[in-house]
């Protein structure tokens, strides 16, 4: 099943398969390793409920929702 | 001197093995991006001295801040002999992304995998003669932080020195390939150094390379025609991002060897130290109420003069000491309560310093004579004015050292996360909020701090704001004219003058960004995507870098430009235009120009509606300017010839006593506002004035290096705007109100002002989704 990031579940894993949006936001994104194919976990989000707080490949990423609604994901993990 | 280059990723260690290797005190925080400008020292431990760059952090050459164009053009244009490219063991896959890319540069690498020390602590070892085969250079493992290996690391870095390198690519995409070939061909061609490295950036689409060779880029857009991939079609950055990352992965996974089982390593990343600490201190209920407890302490252990409230503990039990008559006398305790760790540290340089200054005093008055005007001027006029700044220090140092330990822990990276969700709607990003608290201790070292923001226009904005979060050294201004305003209009709560000051600040500050976003300094509010480091320990070592450089600086300050202005203004007050020593202070040069100044604040209420004496209020704004501590030092100095205005010529003796026993300056002050005859309301404006105007010189000096040429001009326009309509405000509807009204008239002006700003941004916000829907 196909997801935005920012409709994610705190818990649920997914592997991305596009990065939309362009010019220095998404090269910025793919700096940080946001790029297809990298497995990313929801582990939580700010007390307001956005930025999030993502792991991918290894380490602890925060991003808004909307740029978290830029990747999109297959699910894999569901919450837990 | 042969030159070595540090370069990795944000918070990977870099200043750390910098101070290592050079002996230097460079600052280190945990917080991508304490590194804001590139650094050098120097390296003495090998045959010949070897000159170290510290670059700031970046992920990748393609620069997305300011200070990533730094390390991108000193590693491209000043080409150093060696790049030392350091990487975090326990973050592999992410940081030798930027390595993929350094080593399509023509330059000698040597990788450095640090942080070894944290990687074997875990149990886990790294295999770096894979790392070797695979990236073509040589790998050293070290340990910034236990000073492990660094000789090694150097000596390698020294023999791969001494022979040039070609730059190399790791990219496998066949197509590709062929297209960067061709390219690299063109660049050398046209004699470009570096040809690989441009042409692959130039292929990724880079904005700065396509900008420089416009001429290749109909080839290049020719040839991405014929790529197709699999999955990204012709999207050809994805296609090179997903190359490298795949190329790290299928190449580095047997790299690091985990000394548990696949299965329980899992479970134990998920769950380390760091997360536990995370789940309570970004708790979605609590993360807020934990942040605004922390804050509160730190304020509350600097600034307090009633530890724990304590005080009214001892008190009630009759246990209170008494340190009267002996030399604790206000060291420990003020007026019924413990004193916080910073006040006693300031209490202390106080006692001190007027010791040292009775001392030099005395010994003046035998050697010249009692009433010469050289002891006024060493000790009231040089000495009082450089110890009242001076003063400050250990409270300023206090909250420094609280600010660094939350830094070096890595929680400030937390608030800025907590915290993003409500700063956005100023217009501001997360990592804004940090230099703003600042602002309540000093404006000085949270204008430093703006350097982490990364958009230009969200830094000029901060930058502007700062002062109206009302630093240390105004509060005393705080406290002298509004314990004078109880004192003649018989108004008994003195708190509430205070605390809406500090709103009337935060307000100005909200309603400033609001308007400077949407008008001058437009602008998206820039992305967030930022790294959370983990948790760890603060260093005692760093923590003491930090506090000597902030001190360092600090005193530097006090003995050059406070120490001149302090000399002017005594000048100043006490000379006529004649060169000579004046008997009245209204004869002197700062007399004349004071009632040359009063009249511009007669909108404020404290300008020509006074008595001729009323120049006093001008004078105290204007030397203000230097330092915050000057407006009340000036109203104090000044009070006496207030009282003998007011008598017309007959000073009271007991009065002046008065004047001179009061440290807070409320007599002063009273006497003051009897003698000019200035309202209530513009007592108020004056308080308001104050808070809003142009900070100290302090102050003005580090805006204008951290602000962009030109625009610092306009800042000290905004600043003088807002101060003279915000006062000019509260003076007017102070004026509607008389004094009887007093306990609701402030409330209700801020309150005014409160809902009038809410619902203009309301109305803003609705009208924005609107016109985003339309």
């Amino acid at each position: 099943m196909l997801k935005k990031l920012d409709e994610f579940k705190i818990g649920e894993t997914g592997r991305i398969t596009k990065v939309e949006g362009e010019g220095r936001l998404r090269r910025r994104l793919f700096d940080m390793g946001v790029t297809p194919g990298a497995t990313v976990y929801l582990r939580k989000k700010a007390p307001l409920g956005d930025p999030l707080e993502v792991t991918i490949r290894g380490y602890e990423l925060t991003l808004r929702k909307s740029e978290a609604n830029l990747v999109i994901l297959e699910v894999e993990g569901e919450a837990k | 001197m042969k030159r070595f280059a540090l370069a990795g990723n944000p918070n990977c260690g870099k200043t750390t093995l910098f101070n290592n290797l050079t002996g230097s005190t460079a600052h280190v925080g945990n917080w991508p991006g304490v590194t804001v400008e590139k650094k050098d020292g120097v390296y003495k431990k090998l045959a010949e001295p070897i000159s170290i760059i510290d670059l700031p952090g970046i992920y990748s050459l393609s620069p997305y801040t300011s200070e990533e164009v730094i390390s991108r053009n000193y590693i491209l244009d000043e080409k150093p002999d060696c790049v030392i490219n350091i990487v975090d063991a326990t973050n592999l896959e992410r940081n030798l992304y930027l390595t993929t890319q350094l080593l399509e540069i023509d330059v000698p690498v040597v990788v450095a995998v640090n942080m070894m020390d944290v990687l074997e602590k875990a149990g886990d070892t790294l295999n770096e003669i894979i790392l070797e085969e695979k990236l073509g250079v040589r790998v050293v493992k070290i340990s910034a932080l236990e000073e492990d290996n660094l000789k090694t690391l150097m000596e390698v870095a020294y023999e791969a020195s001494s022979s040039p390198r070609e730059g190399r690519s790791i990219l496998r995409d066949e197509n590709l390939n062929h297209l960067i070939g061709d390219v690299k061909i063109a660049f050398k061609g046209k004699k470009v150094e570096n040809p690989l490295f441009h042409a692959v950036k130039l292929v990724e689409n880079d904005e700065i390379e396509a900008q420089m060779h416009p001429d290749l880029m109909p080839m290049v857009s020719e040839f991405k025609k014929t790529i197709k991939n699999e999955t990204f079609g012709d999207d050809i950055e994805a296609i090179i991002a997903d190359d490298r990352y795949n190329y790290i992965a299928d190449s580095f996974s047997g790299v690091i060897v985990k000394h548990a089982e696949p299965e329980e390593s899992k479970k134990k990343v998920k769950e380390n130290k760091s997360d536990r600490i995370d789940k309570v201190l970004t708790h979605k209920v609590f993360g807020l109420l934990i942040f605004a407890v922390i804050l509160f302490l730190v304020f509350h252990l600097t600034f307090s003069e009633n530890f724990l409230f304590l005080g009214g503990v001892f008190e009630r039990k009759g246990i209170a000491p008494s340190f009267e008559g002996t030399i604790y006398e206000g060291l420990f305790w003020t007026d019924g309560g413990i004193n916080s760790p910073g006040v006693m540290l300031f209490n202390f340089f106080d006692m001190s310093f007027s010791a040292i200054i009775d001392v030099t005093k005395s010994a003046m008055e035998t050697a010249l004579g009692v009433g010469h005007w050289l002891v006024g001027f060493v000790c009231d006029g040089v000495m009082s004015g450089l110890f009242a700044i001076l003063g400050f220090l250990p409270q300023i140092l206090v909250l420094f050292l609280f600010f660094s330990i939350m830094e070096d822990t890595g929680y400030m990276a937390r608030v800025a996360f907590i915290l993003d969700r409500i700063f956005r709607k100023f217009g501001l990003s997360g990592r804004a909020f940090i230099p703003m608290i600042m602002g309540f201790g000093c404006s000085v070292p949270a204008m430093i701090n703006t350097r982490t923001l990364a958009d230009e226009n969200e830094k000029i904005s901060t930058i502007r704001v700062i002062p109206f979060f009302s630093c240390g050294a105004k509060l005393p201004i705080l406290v002298a004219i509004a314990g004078g305003v109880c004192e003649v209009f018989g108004f008994t709560h003195i708190d509430v003058i205070t605390y809406s000051m500090y709103v009337l600040g935060i307000i100005a500050a909200i309603i400033s960004v609001l308007v400077l976003r949407h008008t001058t300094l437009k602008g998206e509010t820039a992305p967030f995507i930022m790294e959370l480091p983990q948790y760890h320990w603060p260093q005692f070592k760093s923590l003491m870098i930090h506090l000597w450089d902030k001190a360092k600086h600090f005193v530097k300050k006090a003995f050059t430009i406070i120490l001149a202005s302090t000399i002017i203004i005594w000048f100043l007050s006490n000379f006529g235009w004649n060169w000579h020593l004046v008997e009245d202070m209204q004869d002197s040069i700062l007399a004349s120009i004071g009632q040359l100044l009063q009249p511009i604040f007669t909108p404020l209420g404290f300008g020509s509606q006074l008595t001729p004496i009323g120049w006093v209020f001008a004078v105290a704004a204007i030397t203000g300017l230097i330092a915050k501590e000057n407006v009340v030092a000036t109203i104090t100095t000044l009070g006496a010839v207030a009282v003998a205005y007011l008598n017309s010529g007959l000073v009271d003796p007991a009065i002046i006593a008065a004047i001179e026993a009061d440290e807070e300056g409320i007599a002063a002050a009273t006497e003051m506002i009897r003698a000019t005859g200035i309202t209530w309301q513009g007592c108020i404006a004056f308080i308001a004035f104050n808070m809003l105007t142009i900070p100290c010189f302090a102050a003005c000096a580090t805006a204008k290096g951290e602000l962009k040429k030109g625009t610092f001009k306009n800042t000290l326009a905004f600043w003088l705007i807002v101060s003279f309509v915000g006062a000019s405000f509260v003076y007017c509807l102070l004026s509607c109100f008389s004094a009887n009204d007093f306990v609701w008239a402030l409330p209700v002006t801020l309150g005014v002002i409160i809902i009038a700003v809410s619902l203009w941004v309301t109305f803003y916000l609705r009208n924005k989704k609107m016109a985003k829907g339309a």
